[in-house]
């Protein structure tokens, strides 16, 4: 196989940070060339030196062999090099074609000949099973084809090296299969691939060689053969790594959580869930498996008191709660990560303390008669950071210091702290490192374990539900489609509920 | 990583010089253009500034002066800043304060043979509840049907000095003014029970500076120490937060709006029980009663860095800007609109400098937790908790 591509000794630095440090990196044709690390690691800074985004402070890069600096990703292109961005790069006012020819090559005379691009495009949707309407608007699309475009266009420029940069973050599981034929299918073809991911079974699925990246060093280089997502895992902390935390046994106990007949409008004044039942016992975790945007942010937003029901009853630890204000539901029990921690479970500006008492400044020992005790505030805040290993410098810095998994640690310890009898955590582990991903996993398994708190789950990370969870249950369009538990669950039909395809089987 | 090394306090000291600097930066280079306004205006800039700073702080009379001036932008400035850090912006200080000034005046009048000890706090509480309400008015607009703040606080002021005209005018006017003949717009001379003690019998130094920086303190109290505070501050920093916390963002917006128009009304009291003829006047101008004290208090608290102790200070400044200006005047021969501009300087200056400290202390910030996160990398036992920061804002 040829060399495509070298990358030697490459050093990057930005202010307070190395990206990329020594990084050696290379790729050969018809492979596909896995850049694995956390956020963070360095990843994307490597392959916008490589598309001419950035100039390395330090080494090389080498296009088949022969050094080759790339100060523009016009250069970029004329090299055969191609980039899917992980924020995508479309202007959503123009056409699939328009987006395509735009920086492209094909004019005629000075103009470019839009029918000739829409026709190229035709055909390569065709014969790479992309299916793109070439003369839709961009804003029509959906996430999944806005990326086919992305990838229609680098086929377009016929690139040789085709960098993909976090490409399934958006994708549904059917989606991801489908991407990832298409991706060994332009590798067979010659091409050479880099993938960015920090999902551990994707990448083993896709890659033919893996370079694991953290804090911008490069950790090794391995083959997917000889790899599995403990070493793999392992890498990017920097040591042991439990994927999935042991579970004892279930015991569950009575229901903490129910759910019956819900029906709630979304934002657009679309009904965002219907006819919705769930029952969460105490002892127990309940995952929601489903891709975003079907009705799980609504869902935990009416069990929370943020957004009114139409119908239907919410009842926490046999109070009914539905349509109360969030003051009354978590005085009936509830405590809540919410989805969006940054804009809702935390002040940025406020201390890591003043944070650790935002649901509950109002109770003793936190203040008394109106007035916060800091002395207890600082001493109950010291322990729940020492309790929940809060990485932070201090009790007073702004909780926009922290780091996305050390936010979200913060927001458990807090949430935990009330003795809650049901907890609804809502992507609790996304966006946040490892590390701090199987902290969090581990004291969710400790909170079923206490048989006190009833757990539901909500996560777009199927892997996720199925290592946490014991039953699963499947959301789509607002409405649950199947509901298994997790012992008998199968991948892949999950998959096909969490795309609307129903379960008609056994 | 067991103590706050050099790396991660040298930034968070620069940024702290930084942020102290701001005040001085900002009155230098006021005053760096006023100088040159003055020269152009034919005057001398030293001789001008010295007999500017003589007159404001120069004697123990000047001192008097300076804080009588600043009680009403101090009060004012530490309920603009309860406003601001709820994220409520109030420009209706000016129409608080007439409002509160009107209700202390009209109980005030009705206490001919109450006590001093029960009239004076009476007249005093008068002047906080009128405030209020006119704070609470925009407060429940705002919260309830969602009309601008802004501009709601702007048109109450027009209505507060409308009603006060037509007051002192016709029901409060003295009835020795349709006596006589004169039909000054001005109440009769309140009952003595009810003027604000002296330190000095004959002299000019009454105890509103007092009250008000007690109430600054009182303010800084309810801000950092209390629950209700903390509310205020969450709702202002992130409605999303506070809403997902279970606090009622609607209430809050009222409380920090009544709660500033308490102060505005407390000034408005303080300036006619206080003032040297015992009495309420007008000169049917808008600014005629206040003194534009309900504006310029919002530049006083923002030169404060909207925190209630700096406020203090602050107003202090302010207060001797304005008397100092008469000096200025006398010695140098230019309009008092020249003090004005300077006062309209520091705000640009405190404004533009703020913003930079923002920004340098947010690379700062990405630092240090960049800092912080890699050296305890490989650490399994993280989480050092270095020394005791104030924790105030
Ligand atoms: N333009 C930039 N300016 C400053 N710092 C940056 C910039 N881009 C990336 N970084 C920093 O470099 C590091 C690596 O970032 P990145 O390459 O985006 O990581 P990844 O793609 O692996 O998540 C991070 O600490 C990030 O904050
Ligand atoms: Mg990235």
């Amino acid at each position: 196989m040829t060399q495509l591509l070298e990358m030697r000794g490459i050093v990057k630095r930005f202010p307070g940070v190395v990206a990329n440090d020594r990084v050696d990196f290379d790729l050969r044709a018809g492979e596909v060339h896995t850049l694995l690390g956390e956020n963070g690691a360095g990843k994307s800074t490597l392959m916008n030196i490589l598309y001419g985004l950035y100039q390395p402070d330090e080494g090389d890069v080498l296009i088949e062999g022969s050094p080759t600096p790339i100060t523009s990703p016009i250069e970029a292109i004329n090299h055969g090099i191609g980039m899917v961005h992980q924020h995508f790069m479309l202007v959503p006012t123009l056409t699939v074609t328009e987006n395509v020819a735009m920086g492209a090559v094909t004019s005629k005379r000075g103009r470019m000949n839009l029918r000739v691009v829409a026709d190229r495009i035709r055909e390569l949707s065709e014969s790479h099973g992309l299916a793109v309407d070439p003369d839709a608007y961009i804003w029509q699309l959906s996430v999944g084809e806005r990326q086919r475009v992305e990838i229609i266009r680098a086929l377009y420029r016929d690139v040789k090296l085709l960098v993909l940069d976090e490409p399934t973050a958006v994708l549904t599981p059917g989606e991801v299969d489908h991407l990832f034929k298409i991706l060994r299918q332009m590798a067979e073809a010659g091409r050479g691939l880099v993938f960015i991911s920090h999902k551990l079974h994707e990448v083993l699925a896709l890659s033919d060689r893996i370079t694991v990246l953290r804090h911008g060093r490069v950790m090794g280089e391995v083959t997917a053969q000889e790899a599995t997502r403990e070493t793999l895992a392992s890498m990017m902390v920097g040591r042991p790594v439990r994927l999935a935390p042991d579970k004892p046994p279930l015991e569950p106990g009575r229901a903490r959580l129910t759910i019956r007949n819900l029906n709630v409008m979304g934002d657009r004044g679309l009904p965002a869930l219907e006819d919705l039942n769930l029952s969460v016992r105490e002892g127990e975790i309940l995952g929601i498996a489903g891709v975003s945007g079907n009705g799980q942010r609504e869902l935990a937003e009416s069990i929370a008191g943020l957004r009114k029901p139409t119908s239907g009853e919410v009842e926490v630890d046999g109070t009914d709660i539905t349509g109360s204000k969030p003051s009354v539901v978590r005085d009936a029990g509830l405590a809540y990560v919410p989805e969006e921690r940054q804009r809702d479970g935390a002040i940025g500006a406020f201390s890591v303390s003043e944070n650790l008492i935002l649901v509950n400044h109002n109770q003793a020992p936190m203040s008394r008669k109106g007035f916060l005790r800091n002395g207890e505030i600082r001493q109950r805040s010291r322990q729940l950071v020492d309790e929940f290993s809060v990485v932070t410098p201090g009790l007073d810095v702004p909780a926009s210091n922290l780091s996305g998994g050390n936010l979200q640690k913060l927001i458990l310890a807090r949430e935990l702290s009330g003795s809650p009898s049901v907890l609804v955590a809502s992507q609790p582990t996304r966006g946040v490192d490892i590390g701090a991903a199987e902290y969090i996993h581990d004291r969710l398994i400790e909170q079923r374990g206490s048989k006190s708190v009833a757990i539901l789950l909500i996560s777009e990370d199927l892997d996720e539900v199925l290592g946490l969870a014991d039953r699963i249950a499947v959301i789509y369009e607002g409405r649950i489609v199947g509901e298994v538990d997790a012992e008998h669950a199968d991948r892949q039909k999950i998959g096909l509920m969490m795309a609307g395809v129903s379960d008609t089987g056994d | 990583m067991t103590s706050r090394g050099p790396s991660e306090a040298g930034p968070r000291l620069r940024t702290q010089l930084l942020s102290y600097s701001v005040p001085a930066l900002a009155v230098l280079g006021a005053f760096a253009i006023g100088a040159v306004m003055l020269a152009m205006l034919g005057a001398n800039p030293f001789t001008g500034f010295w007999a500017m700073a003589k007159g404001a702080f120069g004697s123990g009379g000047a001192l008097v002066e300076t804080a009588l001036k600043s009680t009403p932008l101090l009060l004012v400035g530490v309920g603009i800043t309860i406003a601001f850090r709820a994220s409520v912006i109030n420009i209706g200080g000016e129409g608080q304060m007439v409002s509160g000034a009107l209700a202390s005046t009209i109980v005030a009048l009705g206490m001919t043979d109450v006590p001093a000890a029960i009239a004076l706090p009476l007249a005093l509480g008068a002047g906080v509840v009128g405030g209020a309400i006119w704070g609470a008015i925009p407060g429940a607009l705002k919260a309830y049907f969602g009309v601008n703040e802004i501009l709601s606080t702007i048109m109450l002021n027009v209505v507060a000095v409308q009603a006060m005209n037509w007051l002192l005018r016709a029901p409060l006017i003295d009835p020795m003014e349709i006596e006589r003949g004169t039909r000054i717009p001005q109440t009769a001379r309140l009952p003595e029970s009810t003027d604000l003690p002296l330190f000095v019998e004959g002299g000019r130094l009454h105890i509103g500076p007092v009250i008000a920086v007690l109430v600054a303190v009182l303010v800084y109290v309810l801000l950092w120490r209390t629950t209700s505070g903390y509310r205020l501050r969450a709702v202002g920093l992130s409605g999303d937060a506070a809403r997902y916390a279970g606090m009622s963002v609607e209430r809050n917006v009222v409380w920090a709006l009544t709660l500033s128009g308490a102060m505005s009304g407390l000034a408005g009291s303080i300036l006619v029980l206080g003032s040297e003829g015992h009495r309420m006047v007008t000169d049917g101008s808008t600014i005629g009663f206040t003194g534009s004290a309900g504006f310029n208090g919002i530049v006083t608290a923002l030169f404060g860095g909207l925190h209630p102790l700096w406020t203090i200070p602050s107003s202090f400044l302010f207060g001797g800007l304005l008397v100092g200006a008469i000096a200025l005047q006398r010695a140098a021969q230019v309009p008092t609109a020249l003090v004005l501009a300077l006062n309209g300087l520091v705000v640009l200056f405190v404004v533009s400098l703020d913003r930079y400290r923002r920004q340098v202390r947010e690379r700062e910030d990405r630092r240090i937790s960049a800092i912080a996160t890699s050296s305890t990398e490989d650490d399994e036992s993280p989480k050092p908790l270095s020394r005791e920061d104030d924790d105030d804002g």
